[in-house]
């Protein structure tokens, strides 16, 4: 069922899957930060994976060797963009959770819902 | 064509833009009365002043161009691609015209003797709103096509809620919901699909002699329509979407009176029997049978609101149930679609006009010289204010249909119509006897339910009668002494009473100008 | 490919006369020596519209005093709206279906990014700009009951950056570049949120944060999966390419990818939850600005991959996108503005309001035919107007009473009458009263309806407008008739009414005057019906 040059896809899915799991079902803001990095980093793969070509190498012109097989260097440099933004997304989200941890005392959503109910 | 600086053409273009400044009139008036906000003199002189300009450039410019057999039309501003502001004259709309501004000169008299006399606050905002109800009433008049029609109406449904809410009071907070959510309500969600519909059917919305629908759909889907039109109208207050109208009593007499006898309610149903003029045209209500079930719906709402004034104390609400029931001669009279009904119809928005609104200048004078509003209350006061009830009795007259009052031509020709509507639609020829039936049997309630007011007001015994009949007269209150309300309060339902004993005689003047409508 | 690429591209590249329209195109090449040393900076506009707030945003954080950044992000946001304005002059002036197409550093569109600006990314162009400077205008004033003085700096430089983010998502013909600006707008929009006065504006800003991020991801999924299958990255190509690859498992699975990702940033109906918060707890005018942009362009990218990418004959007659996105329009419409009626906070209310606005703006979309998608585009313009001034409106109330909560403005129709004023007349707007610019909208969604032959659609598009006159009249109710708390009030400053009457009186304009908005967007909307871009 699973064909070999498919392996990678699956994996992407299944880390994809954890990733959005790990941000709907946990309470912890900083898991929740960790599950969207895991998310972000599937689809950082599945870009790397859909660039592998079939025995190409770094695509680096060498001369003398016109039929070298390259793999396709455009998803990586895309993905050099998503992972910065990553990175921000990530700071930016952790300075929000040290924020809400001064104002609230505790970083579990379920806790931070009831202060506010109970206000 | 699409854009029109304010003046300019105003001198130049003929009579066309005249429908336009007839309708900036009232609304630099309410500027001006704005502006003189400081000074209830002025402020008060000013609105006056406005009406009877307005009146007087309504009868000398308008009037004759509309007796000449030119198009008078103006184009204020191309909304949308193909959906233009037009203004046309036609029979209709003029007549509308004359009623609501004419009538607009006596309410802003009353107005003044009112809200004085009962010391009402925010009477610039009051004569500010009613500036410019009257100019979308005008609108409405004049509007050539639905959508014009539309926007002001619209218009009018805005700048009257703050009249009906005018006391503030939670009882006024309420009324205003319900005043709100009907007429908007119903204009949003149903006159507006039609208004829409009628546009992705005919692919135009104007106002056509002969109709534009005519083979455009099935007739379902034009019967859909019509009733969409009929019931969307919420002014016309068509059951059951009438319970706004009561409602709308809490506000200050004068609007009752010019408002919701006249001016809005009209409008309301105005657009109804133009709508089923110009856009279905006669014929085609007949062949989607139009003249059957809206006819039907009419005479129910006619003779249950009737129903219903007779169990109401209360001299407003028995006066706003009985505007709902003759309003409902204006849908019937349209309904049927004959010559005769709908030359009825119109005619019956001029002579209800005048009819009713004696009586509500006559339930405000009362309120204001006895603080009474309830029927009961009003035993013996016919001998205090013979003026005041005199006009109530002719104003009466005149609804029920008695001549020589003008209220008896519409009804004539009313009942005309139920009689010849076989003749142009079935195959019989017989009329509709059991039409004719709900008619008279409907003029019946009207006596039962403005008579006891008669009756009770002149023949009946006041409280206060039998307590000093023992002690013989003392003070200046005595027994048989006028106390009539402030002058302003009583002049303007002499006038409207004298203006049905009028129309009696010059219907004929009314009758020549319509009938230019009705047979193109 | 990335943002710092752009840049250094468009710092070197700047006088190689990278200006092609079309029909130029193979003049232009052969000028292009003789034109190395005079720089035509009108040409460069496309990319000035980028740079200009994107090298402002840094200097106001080096300016570091509070009024200096706003004089210097005020006359950059007008500069914007210049520049855009200028570009959809232009736009126009090529007729119907032109098009100006920048290539960024002077590279041929499918292997270098191209901005490719038509009639329909000028007029979203216009309309974030404007609202921008209308908004900057207003913000000093509301900002500082809301934020310390002395960190203004830092509102003013992230505020750039989101119209940068903005307009470059509008701008660009790029895929992966609209993910880029999405990126750059959202992390932007999360910090403003997050300057809010209660601790709630942290929580909703994390919230918006991380259901952001996801659609973020999704789109940027979904464009992968189009690159997987066709190879470019370039709008006009992939559109080509991809009515040639036809509808396959991998084409669906991009399409679910992308709606998802940009419905989640359009706060669609069911993906809405973080919008009302972030909305509620924002400072007042960050929340004008938002709501008048960032679900706008989000909408803007819907359109643009539905029709422009996908195209019309793949993503409905195939892919069936209608039977999603209608009964979810509908659900939008009639939910969020029952919840709305229910909101015990104004500004909450408005932002409810505001998901069921984006439904009428996706049920245009979802009609697929002229009037719809017409009506779709002129609810977006007419929408941004409305509710940013309706949100100005809050700044004055928030300023002023303290609040707004519902309670808290009662009789405030007496005591701030302009204010009041300016709120009914956005409220009627809203409801789409006649001769207002909600009118207009409706009415063309309306047509849309019927033309599709859906008449009961048409009736649900006007009976929940009716909810509309609910929830407004429901506040004009208290601040009209309640008695009014005792004590002195002033009324609002000018420096925020103008701008929120400014806007309002804009709607009525445009309820009158329609030949601009209608104009261009049945214009871009015939553009997008028609085909490729």
């Amino acid at each position: 069922m699973i064909e070999p040059g498919l392996y990678n896809y699956w994996l992407c899915v299944i880390l994809m899957m954890t990733g959005l799991y790990v941000v709907m079902a946990k309470g912890n803001l900083v898991k929740k930060v960790i599950g969207l990095n895991l998310f972000q980093v599937s689809v950082i793969m599945l870009y790397v994976t859909m660039g592998k070509v079939e025995g190409g190498t770094a695509p680096i012109v060498v001369e003398g060797a016109p039929d070298t097989i390259y793999s396709n260097p455009l998803p990586h440099v895309l993905m050099l963009t998503a992972i910065v933004v990553g990175v921000a997304t990530t700071a930016l989200a952790l300075s929000f959770v040290v924020r809400i941890h001064e104002d609230y005392g505790t970083i579990e959503e379920g806790d931070i819902a009831a202060m506010e109910e109970g206000r | 064509m699409s854009t029109c600086p304010i003046l300019g053409p105003f001198l130049s273009e003929g009579p066309g833009p005249a429908l336009f400044l007839a309708i900036l009139w009232p609304l630099a008036g309410a500027l001006l009365v704005g502006l003189a906000s400081r000074l209830p003199n002025l402020r008060d002189t000013l609105s006056f002043l406005t009406a009877l300009s307005l009146f007087a450039f309504v009868v000398t410019i308008i009037l004759p161009a509309g007796r000449g057999s030119g198009d008078v039309s103006h184009d204020i501003l191309e909304v949308l691609p193909g959906l233009t502001l037009r203004l046309r004259l036609e029979p209709l709309g003029l007549l509308f015209a004359l009623v609501a501004s004419g009538l607009w000169i006596i309410t802003s008299l009353y107005a003044v003797g009112y809200m004085r006399g009962h010391g009402e606050k925010h009477q610039t905002r009051f004569a500010i709103c009613f500036a410019l109800a009257i100019a979308g009433a005008l609108g409405v008049a004049f509007a050539g096509n639905v959508f014009t029609l539309f926007v002001f109406y619209e218009a009018i449904t805005i700048s009257t809620y703050p009249l009906v809410t005018h006391a503030g009071t939670e009882q006024a907070r309420r009324s205003g919901r319900l005043y709100l959510g009907i007429l908007m309500g119903t204009s949003v969600a149903f006159l507006l699909l039609a208004l829409a519909w009628t546009w992705h059917l005919a692919g135009t919305t104007e106002f056509t002699p002969g109709g534009i629908l005519a083979g455009k759909a099935s007739p379902a889907v034009l019967t859909a329509l019509l009733a969409l039109y009929a019931f969307g109208t919420g002014k016309a207050a068509l059951m059951p979407f009438h319970r706004w109208l009561p409602a709308a009593m809490v506000a200050p007499t004068p609007v009752s009176a010019l408002l919701h006898a006249v001016a809005v309610v009209k409008a309301g149903v105005f657009t109804v029997v133009k709508v089923i003029v110009y856009i279905f045209g006669l014929d085609l209500m007949h062949e989607i049978g139009g003249d059957q079930w809206l006819a039907w719906v009419a005479a129910f709402t006619m003779l249950s609101a009737a129903c219903v004034a007779l169990s109401k104390d209360n001299l407003k609400a028995r006066l706003a149930y009985s505007t709902i029931s003759q309003l409902a001669y204006i849908v019937f009279g349209a309904a049927l679609a004959t010559d005769h009904a709908v030359l009825g119809s119109a005619l019956h928005i001029a002579m209800h006009a005048f009819g009713k609104i004696t009586l509500f200048f006559c339930a405000g004078a009362i309120l204001v010289a006895t603080h009474k509003s309830k029927v009961s209350e009003l035993a013996g006061l016919g001998r205090r204010m013979p003026f005041t009830f005199g006009a109530f009795t002719l104003g009466a007259f005149s609804i029920i249909g008695l001549p020589p009052l003008g209220g008896s031509w519409s009804k004539w020709y009313l009942a005309l119509g139920t009689m010849d509507v076989g003749d142009a639609g079935d195959a019989g020829g017989s009329g509709r006897p059991l039409m004719l039936g709900v008619l008279l049997l409907s003029s019946l309630l009207a006596v039962g339910y403005l008579m006891p007011v008669i009756v009770t007001a002149f023949f009946g015994q006041a409280e206060e009668d039998k307590q000093h009949s023992g002690h013989g007269s003392h003070g200046n209150q005595s027994e048989g002494g006028l106390r009539e309300a402030p002058l302003l309060c009583v002049l303007p339902p002499v006038v409207s009473a004298l203006g049905c004993l009028a129309l009696f005689y010059y219907a004929d003047e009314l009758v020549t100008i319509l009938k230019g409508a009705l047979l193109p | 490919m990335s943002l710092f690429a752009q840049l250094a591209s468009l710092t070197v590249q700047a006088g190689n006369g990278a200006h092609h329209s079309d029909a130029q195109h193979a003049a232009q090449h052969a000028a292009q020596h003789a034109a190395q040393q005079a720089v035509n900076w009108s040409e460069h506009l496309p990319a000035l519209q980028i740079a200009l707030p994107l090298l402002a945003a840094p200097l106001c954080v080096l300016l570091r005093r509070a009024r200096l950044a706003w004089g210097l992000a005020m006359l950059v946001s007008a500069g914007a709206l210049a520049i855009s304005l200028t570009l959809l002059g232009r736009v126009l002036a090529l007729g119907e279906g032109g098009a100006i197409s920048y290539h960024l550093g002077g590279w041929q569109p499918p292997w270098g990014i191209e901005y490719r600006i038509d009639a329909l990314n000028a007029f979203v162009l216009v309309i974030v700009t404007g609202i921008s400077t209308v908004v900057m205008a207003a913000t000093p004033r509301s900002l500082e009951s809301e934020l310390p003085r002395e960190r203004h700096y830092l509102y003013y430089a992230a505020y750039l950056l989101c119209m940068t983010g903005l307009a470059g998502i509008t701008i660009t013909g790029d895929a992966f570049n609209i993910f880029v600006f999405l990126e750059i707008s959202s992390l932007s929009a999360y910090a403003l949120i997050s300057m809010g006065r209660t601790r709630r504006a942290v929580t909703s800003a994390y919230q918006y944060l991380v259901m952001g991020t996801i659609g973020g991801t999704f789109l940027l999924l979904g464009i992968g999966l189009l690159y997987m299958v066709t190879g470019t990255l370039n709008i006009a190509d992939l559109s080509e390419r991809l009515a040639l690859v036809g509808a396959n498992r991998t084409v669906l699975v991009a399409l679910a990818c992308i709606v998802a990702g940009v419905s989640i940033k359009l706060a669609l109906f069911p993906l809405h939850v973080w919008l009302p918060n972030a909305y509620t707890y924002a400072p007042a005018v960050v929340t004008a600005f938002l709501a008048a942009t960032a679900t706008k362009v989000a909408y803007y990218v819907l359109v643009r991959f539905v029709f422009s990418v996908f195209g019309t004959p793949l993503a409905f007659d195939e892919l069936h996108l209608d039977a999603l996105l209608l009964p979810l329009a509908i659900l939008a419409m009639f939910g969020a503005s029952l919840v709305a009626i229910y909101q015990a906070d104004v500004k909450r209310m408005l932002a409810w309001s505001s998901v069921a606005q984006i439904g009428y703006m996706v049920l245009g979309l979802a009609l697929a035919n002229e009037s719809g998608l017409t009506g779709g585009l002129v609810h977006l313009f007419n929408h941004a107007l409305m509710k940013s001034g309706l949100f100005l409106v809050m700044a004055c109330f928030a300023l002023r009473l303290g609040s707004t909560r519902l309670e808290d403005l009662a009789g405030v129709g007496h005591r701030m009458p302009l204010t009041f004023g300016a709120f009914v007349l956005g409220g009627l707007s809203l409801i789409g009263v006649p001769m207002t610019a909600g009118f207009v909208s409706k009415w063309y969604l309306v047509r849309g309806a019927l033309e599709a032959g859906m008449w009961p659609l048409a009736a649900a598009i006007l009976l929940s407008s009716l909810l509309a006159v609910a929830y407004i009249w429901r506040v004009v109710e208290v601040a009209w008739f309640r008695e009014p708390a005792t004590g002195d009030l002033r009324r609002a400053p000018l420096s925020i009414l103008v701008p929120a009457w400014i806007l309002l009186l804009g709607t009525l304009y445009f309820g009158l005057h329609t030949s601009f908005t209608v104009g261009t967007a049945s214009a871009a909307a015939r553009l997008l019906l028609g085909g490729t871009p």
